[in-house]
């Protein structure tokens, strides 16, 4: 092994020119990959993060995913009961504290009681459509990042305004409304209910921002008609990312239908699928093409050491044997490519992380964020070796199955 | 009682094509160890095609090659390429030198390839055969810095670098001026005498008289065999 070593380095030495041109290709390849998974991952795990910081990771509505069975059914079998409509209140979560500490109990993480209704919010003549969310301010510090997400105001002045509201930023903004204002808000029954801003948040999800609002839980319930009524629980879990295995759990417990953030997003989160597989497409391209310079050099060397091939397999080297010899040598040039290409990767990183741009998930100008993991240089540098080894070996084969009789009835 | 090294029987290697062409056309022979033979003949008559094939560097259409009494016809490439490298040196009439390496590395490939040896017994031994051919004071200098005939030496020293049985050259003193050929010929007459088996094409009637047998190939047969016993020489035709 190392007498193929020497002599693959006595062939990439003796070409500096054309093995820099085949490390930079590599280098260049990988440096841009590394790149453009730190800003696709970054930007990715921004929106995430800001999704799960916003959004609770599970809520329990109070309704079932299936129509419930209907007692006619369970007597009768033969009887099936189809289109029976829910009509009128909304049933609530019946015993909502003991639910909450049997939960509490088993759950890695929190829950809070909230009452949520759609309502109109009317001021000065626009009239937008939005979600009030009734929350008790000393449970929801442990549920929801609303506190830390307060621009003006803090949850408790809630209770100090008569029928107190938080509203989001951007729904202030087209609103026109500023802390202590006094708004009008209509609800289903036409229930109209004048609040005061008591305060406003920024969650930086767009969609939040400009159509949730907070309330105490009586005002919304005030709101809805029904008084002591609790028809959302809302859980932050300490593993956001165990909200899916949770929900099932906490819905076959209680029997109420339990949505992960993952699942209350899907759509969102399938589009990042796609993006994924495209970004992975021409990342993988990339590094393919990075290494057609080391093919290059692989065949030019190939082709010029013919007569040291046909002497070294003349001697008894096995023809496996000298084809390594190439191999080694892009994996020499890709190695030290994939060194550059790391630094490059990390310099491209860091360049783009200093530029500051619109995001139009969140409607704010924000440094680009870019996310750092050994697993992109690991993977890049590794994929981009298998493609140097990929690139020597075809010609190395081609060379070096060549009779050596050929070669030196030729040379002789 | 004299051991055979190398029997070649009913050899024939035919080249198919659009014409086919018989280079080797049935040769028998069977050498001595520590004999030193000599193939003449004119060009084109099949002796590079037959040295190929002693050498185990070609395969045969037909017949057999033992070595040290093995039959080699069913061994593998990868096979013969192993026997090649402990039981065969090669010596051609270019020196095909690995131009990188220096005199010493060119002649430590074969015995690091086979990896039988530490690395400073490779090196001692290295600088054992080089000194013996008189090129101690070269070992470190390229194939470029070196004479055509201090090339073919280090050549001869790589191909005896694994202590094969045979040597096998062709044409080694083709491109070298008279005092080179002296020299590069009594080497190879000191290893037969050694105990090594030399097989060698020449065209040079002096050198081939020189060796203890000498055979004439003509159109891919053997035409005839000389031999040097005890001074005189025995005439033997053979049809
Ligand atoms: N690949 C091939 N295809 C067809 N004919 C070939 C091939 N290789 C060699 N020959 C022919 O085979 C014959 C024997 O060739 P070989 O090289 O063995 O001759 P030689 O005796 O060594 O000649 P020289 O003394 O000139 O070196 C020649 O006529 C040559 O033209
Ligand atoms: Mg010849």
């Amino acid at each position: 092994m190392k007498l193929l070593f020497n002599i693959a380095w006595t062939h990439v030495s003796a070409r500096v020119r054309q093995t820099l041109v085949g490390m930079a290709g590599v280098a260049m390849g990988v440096g841009f990959t590394i790149m453009m998974a730190g800003l696709m991952q970054g930007s990715q795990i921004d929106f995430l993060r800001q999704l799960v910081d916003t959004m609770p990771h599970i809520t329990v509505d109070d309704e079932r995913r299936s129509v419930p069975t209907q007692p006619a059914e369970q007597e009768y079998a033969a009887v099936q009961m189809a289109d029976i409509a829910n009509v009128g209140k909304r049933p609530g979560i019946k015993y909502p504290e003991s639910v909450m500490s049997s939960l509490r109990s088993w759950i890695p993480g929190d829950v809070a009681p909230s009452v949520t209704t759609s309502a109109i919010i009317d001021h000065g003549g626009a009239r937008i459509g939005i979600t009030l969310t009734g929350i008790d301010p000393r449970r929801e510090v442990q549920v929801s990042k609303l506190a830390a997400q307060m621009r003006e105001g803090k949850l408790d002045d809630l209770s100090r305004a008569p029928n107190g509201i938080i509203v989001g930023e951007a729904l202030a903004e087209k609103l026109g409304v500023k802390t202590g204002n006094t708004v009008l808000l209509v609800g289903g029954q036409d229930t109209r209910l004048n609040s005061t801003v008591a305060g406003l948040f920024r969650s930086g999800l767009k969609r939040v921002d400009e159509s949730q609002i907070y309330s105490l839980a009586g005002t919304a319930q005030l709101m809805m008609g029904q008084s002591g009524v609790v028809n959302q629980l809302r859980l932050r879990l300490n593993d956001p990312m165990s909200a899916q295995k949770v929900a099932a759990q906490v819905e076959a417990q209680t029997g109420y239908k339990s949505v992960s953030w993952q699942e209350a997003n899907a759509d969102l989160l399938s589009t990042f699928t796609v993006r994924d597989f495209i970004v992975l497409t021409v990342m993988g391209a990339m590094l393919l093409t990075s290494s057609f310079a080391t093919y290059n050099i692989i065949s030019t060397i190939t082709h010029e050491k013919r007569q040291d091939i046909a002497i070294m397999k003349s001697l008894g080297m096995r023809e496996y044997a000298v084809r390594r010899i190439f191999i080694i040598e892009s994996i020499i040039i890709g190695v030290v490519g994939i060194l550059f290409g790391w630094i490059l990767g990390y310099l491209l990183c860091y360049g783009w992380s200093k530029i500051t741009i619109f995001n139009p998930l969140t409607g704010t100008t924000v440094p680009l964020q870019i996310y750092y993991s050994a697993m992109h240089y690991v993977v890049a540098g590794g994929i981009s070796l298998l493609c140097c080894a990929g690139a020597a070996y075809f010609p190395a084969r081609k060379a070096t199955r060549v009779h050596p009789v050929d070669i030196i009835r030729g040379a002789s | 009682m004299t051991e055979v090294a190398l029997q070649a029987v009913e050899l024939v290697r035919r080249i198919e094509g659009v014409v086919s062409h018989t280079l080797v056309n049935g040769i028998d022979l069977a050498v001595n160890k520590g004999e030193f033979v000599a193939i003449t003949g004119p060009s084109g008559s099949g002796k590079s095609s037959l040295l190929y094939l002693l050498g185990l560097l070609d395969a045969p259409s037909e017949g057999e090659i033992m070595i040290c009494g093995q039959p080699t016809s069913k061994l593998s490439e990868t096979e013969r390429a192993d026997v090649r490298l402990t039981k065969c040196g090669f010596v051609f009439q270019f020196h095909f030198l690995l131009p990188e390496f220096t005199s010493l590395d060119n002649v430590l490939l074969p015995m690091r390839a086979a990896g039988r040896m530490t690395e400073g017994e490779m090196r001692e031994r290295g600088l054992a055969l080089l000194g013996s051919l008189g090129l101690g004071e070269h070992a470190n200098k390229r194939p470029n810095q070196l004479s055509g005939g201090q090339r073919q030496r280090v050549a001869i020293a790589r191909a005896l670098a694994n202590r094969p049985e045979i040597i096998v050259a062709d044409e080694p003193t083709g491109a070298l001026d008279t005092a080179s050929t002296e020299q590069v010929f009594s080497i190879l007459r000191d290893i037969a005498d050694q105990g090594q088996t030399v097989v060698v094409v020449t065209h040079d009637p002096a050198l081939a008289a020189r060796a203890d047998r000498r055979i004439h190939i003509v159109d891919g047969k053997i035409a005839e065999i000389t031999e040097r016993g005890g001074g005189e020489l025995v005439c033997e035709m053979v049809s």
